[in-house]
């Protein structure tokens, strides 16, 4: 009734059509606005600050310093709890750790006035030594976190005297021992820069009191109910206190699974008693949010003449800004989610430190490390095949993962913890490989063609993984009710960011419901109205809050045939598509659920479900791209991008691809053109959308994505993950691409058409 | 200062400051539709039609507006829904902030250019900035509808 079916997003026509929908839409128009004076240098101490003129000034509410706020400590990322993050952030700070740190809030009537007041505030600031470049920050004698109480949770190897946020090791084997083994070994240094989310809506929040003198937020977030446990904890409110709302979203990308404006719109609203408004500039969003984390890769990857893979070694150097959000997870993903790719292996290694830098902070992003990882990885295995002289596609083929296989890794390392063994039972990438060059004519074009006297075109490829949700950790949970005239409510704490998870799980619900999906009617992400679910990350909601609506659905469907059953008194009753039946009688759904309200053995049917995944199958993909390279400019042409991906049953194949379509052209940006490019002092110099370059439609020539037949058996109708997933390839497969083009490895990003030029050139 | 804002055939006695830029203006009257995504007139996001012509309301100064017709995405109801049945066809919406101005930069090129080929329409939509689609989705949804109007 409802899986696999291209239905439209049950939002989509209202906000195509722009009804108010999201934070800023739905503020009283009252709110007082807020506004945010941040540090104009990378490093140094408020030695004074004063607020009185600003306070004084017309229209102005209220201002918050270091001085006036809370000093706990605790971590902005946005993810369950314990954190395996570090606790070294405090809602403002007396030591600046980054360009674009928040030093004072300044709340008033008028946008105009607080820009007034944020101007009359005095700074005295003692401007320290600040570490931009991240190979040197570890051990470096400036300390970015000392003595400002920054602690972990557990064991996240956090090292704030050494400048380190987290680190960790593993190996499998001997990697030293096998590497002598080895007929061939290939190393490599790769570089992977910051990227900035640029998610279309900036970051937006609105507080304010209801009726019953609760803290309500509403917020552009990823994480509503993480939302309400850190503010509340943080400002030392009992969390019946608070509801967090999420409205629509514009974009996350992980952007938005962290906490930014919420802490100084609930502090004015608690001083004031009036609603409150922030919305981050474009600027802001640039300098004061997140980006990637930028990161240095060494991988070695040894194999035998034959070809057999038996060892992959990779290193890793991290930098995650001024604070450490996610600095331990997704160093851990660039490994965890890549490394099985080639589980034929006889060692493994896996080392990284993740440091502190006086940098705009790093987080979550969509790829989450694994698009770091894999670039490492699948650029290693083309050049490995080259030093064997084998085909690439051979060597993949007889190393890559496959069905019924498993990886050790899978069961050392998990997110920020140890994994879960786990048993691959579904993998197509033989499929997706085969589709992939097929449609790319590989083999024709392989390794180029001289198309013009300054022309060639070329085309490289990349194969990748991802999970779908953390295992023992993110949990999602459903409520279905039946109302009169056959509808159901499905409330559920997933997270749509616009990914149309809300469709999504309406079209669970309808299928196990066996009733069509407008008959299911979404709410969804509000910690008053709707059941908990950890939110919109880790690629989790179709495959953990998928199934959690599923176990809801199924429970409703009992408790639809028991009710049915004291209606016919009979204990033989059927339950199919919407018609309850027993013997040669039989009541529709629509009839029955009208009686149950107001006739007959009268009853409110709810039902819950609760979902914990015990595995986190990955969805598989390859990637391959076809692309004209200028040899007199170094410019290149991204003619043809071609996708051929297993994520198990498409819940929505619509949706699907344009998941991964949209994160394609991500991981086209990250590769090609977007760079976050910080000056001598620390000042990002792209901080708007005219300096900093997301890939417009001129850019995309050709995108072709589509998924081969494949059923997750541990999936909610067989589906697994599908929103990360689709950044991974492009850095590699358009590094490849260029290999083969030009003869020489890129292996820094953004791949600029200067460095193709100079390339080329040297 | 004292102007006639006409936004959606509708006239509004408006005062707006010298600084005041019109998407700021509209969404004070309630036009929500028009969303802000930068401040730089890069992204599009907050496309309106004044006067025939689609400008960045974000950029684009309220004082200017006397006795222009502003036409948000409220004021072409049904256009609109046309043109959003195509995109939502698609899966293409999204998060669908930046669909308003995407819409009122399709209803302005169908204004402006007559049977445009897809090469045009990309010329035309290039200041249309969009993070999650791709951008792939939404021509095939414009194709689809131009062959069916």
């Amino acid at each position: 009734m409802g899986v696999n079916e291209k239905i439209r997003k049950v939002d989509g026509i209202g906000l195509v059509m722009g009804k108010p929908a999201y934070s800023d839409d739905l503020a009283p128009r009252d709110a007082l606005i807020v506004k945010v004076l941040r540090s104009p240098h990378a490093h140094a101490e408020i030695l004074s600050i004063d607020t009185s003129k600003a306070e004084a000034s017309e229209g102005i509410a209220c201002v918050f310093t270091y001085a006036n706020v809370s000093d706990v400590n605790f971590s902005r990322a946005g993810q369950g709890f314990p954190e395996p993050s570090p606790y070294d952030h405090r809602i403002l700070n007396k030591i600046c750790r980054y360009i674009g740190e928040p030093v004072a809030v300044v709340a008033g009537v008028f946008e105009h006035q607080v820009d007034e007041a944020i101007n009359k505030i005095k700074v005295e600031y003692k401007v320290l030594d600040a570490i931009l470049d991240f190979e040197i920050a570890k051990d470096h004698d400036i300390k970015i976190h000392s003595g400002d109480g920054t602690k972990s949770m557990f064991e996240i190897g956090h090292y704030p005297e050494k400048n380190i946020a987290a680190s960790y090791e593993m190996e499998i084997g001997s990697v030293k021992e096998t590497l002598k083994q080895c007929d061939v070994v290939y190393e490599g240094r790769y570089y992977t820069q910051a990227q900035a989310h640029a998610m279309t809506e900036p970051h937006t929040s609105v507080s304010y009191y209801d009726q019953q003198d609760r803290l309500n937020i509403i917020t552009s977030t990823q994480t509503p109910f993480h939302v309400r446990r850190i503010v509340g904890k943080t400002l030392n409110l009992p969390l019946s206190k608070v509801r967090v709302i999420k409205p629509r979203i514009g974009g996350g990308y992980g952007g938005k699974q962290a906490i930014h404006g919420e802490f100084f719109v609930a502090m004015v609203t608690m001083k004031t008693g009036k609603a409150a408004k922030c919305i981050f500039s474009r600027k802001e969003v640039f300098e004061g949010s997140y980006t990637r984390h930028q990161m240095r890769l060494d991988i070695k990857v040894g194999a035998m003449k034959d070809g057999t893979i038996q060892v992959i070694d990779m290193d890793i150097l991290s930098n995650t800004g001024a604070y450490g959000e996610h600095a331990l997870t997704v160093l851990m993903v660039a490994g965890s989610k890549t490394l099985p790719l080639y589980n034929k292996v006889k060692a493994v290694g896996f080392r990284g430190d993740v440091v502190y830098t006086n940098l705009t902070p790093a987080g979550a992003y969509r790829g989450y490390g694994a698009i770091q990882g894999n670039f490492a990885l699948e650029s290693a295995i083309d050049e490995l095949a080259d030093l064997l002289e084998i085909d690439s596609v051979k060597l993949r083929e007889m190393n890559m993962m496959k069905e019924g296989e498993t990886s050790e890794i899978f069961e050392i390392m998990g997110e920020g913890q140890e994994g879960t063994a786990m048993t691959i039972e579904s993998c197509k990438l033989q499929e997706c490989l085969d589709l992939c060059l097929e449609k790319l004519n590989y083999y024709d074009i392989y390794p180029r063609k001289q198309v013009a006297p300054n022309k060639i075109r070329s085309v490289g490829y990349a194969l990748a993984m991802q999970g779908s949700g953390i295992p023992y950790i993110d949990m999602g949970s459903a409520i279905i009710k039946l109302n009169d005239d056959g509808f159901f409510n499905l409330m559920v704490g997933a997270t749509d960011i616009g990914t149309g998870s809300d469709t999504i799980l309406a079209q669970i619900a309808a299928e196990a419901l066996e009733v069509p999906v407008e008959k299911i009617i979404v709410y969804s992400s509000d910690t008053d109205l709707t059941p908990f679910d950890t939110g919109a990350y880790a690629s989790s909601t179709t495959y953990v809050s998928g199934h959690s609506v599923r176990i809801a659905a199924e429970k409703m469907k009992e408790n639809i045939i028991e009710a049915g059953r004291k209606h016919f008194n009979s204990h033989h009753v059927n339950y199919v598509e919407g018609v309850l039946t027993c013997e040669d009688q039989s009541i529709t759904l629509k009839d029955f659920s009208t009686k149950l309200f107001y006739s007959e053995n009268q009853e409110q049917l709810v039902a819950s479900g609760s979902y914990v995944g015990t595995k986190s199958p990955p969805p598989y993909m390859v990637g391959g791209v076809e692309i004209e390279v200028d040899t007199r400019t170094g410019e290149v042409d991204i003619l043809n991008y071609v996708a051929v991906v297993d994520c198990g049953t498409t819940i929505n194949p619509n949706l699907a691809k344009i998941q991964v379509e949209g994160a394609i052209v991500q991981g086209i940006g990250m590769t090609m053109y977007e760079e976050v490019n910080i000056s001598e002092q620390g000042h990002n110099f792209n901080n708007s959308f005219m300096r900093y370059k997301v890939p417009t439609r001129m850019e995309i020539k050709h995108l072709d994505v589509s998924f081969v037949e494949s059923y997750e058996p541990s999936g909610p109708f067989g589906a697994k993950s599908v929103g990360e997933i689709g950044i991974d390839t492009p850095p590699a497969a358009l590094s490849n691409a260029l290999k083969n083009a030009i003869g020489k490895r890129i292996n820094v990003l953004p791949i600029r058409a200067e460095d193709v030029w100079k390339s080329i050139k040297a | 200062m004292k102007i006639n804002l006409i936004v959606n055939h509708n006239h509004y006695d408006y005062y707006p400051r010298p600084d005041e830029y019109l998407i700021e203006s509209l969404r004070k009257l309630g036009f929500q539709s028009v969303k802000k995504g930068c401040d730089t007139t890069s992204c599009g996001v907050c496309s309106v039609i004044v006067d025939g012509q689609l400008v960045p309301s974000c950029s684009y100064l309220t004082s200017r507006c006397d006795q222009k017709e502003v036409l948000t995405v409220e004021g072409i109801p049904e256009e609109a829904r046309h043109i959003a049945e195509f995109i939502t066809a698609e899966g293409v919406d999204q998060c669908g902030f930046c669909s308003p101005g995407h819409v009122m930069a399709i209803h302005a090129l169908k204004l402006e250019l007559k049977n445009p080929t897809m090469e045009e329409i990309k010329h035309y939509l290039a200041g249309n900035m969009c993070r999650c689609s791709g951008y792939e989705g939404q021509h095939r949804a414009i194709k689809k509808m131009m062959e069916v109007e």
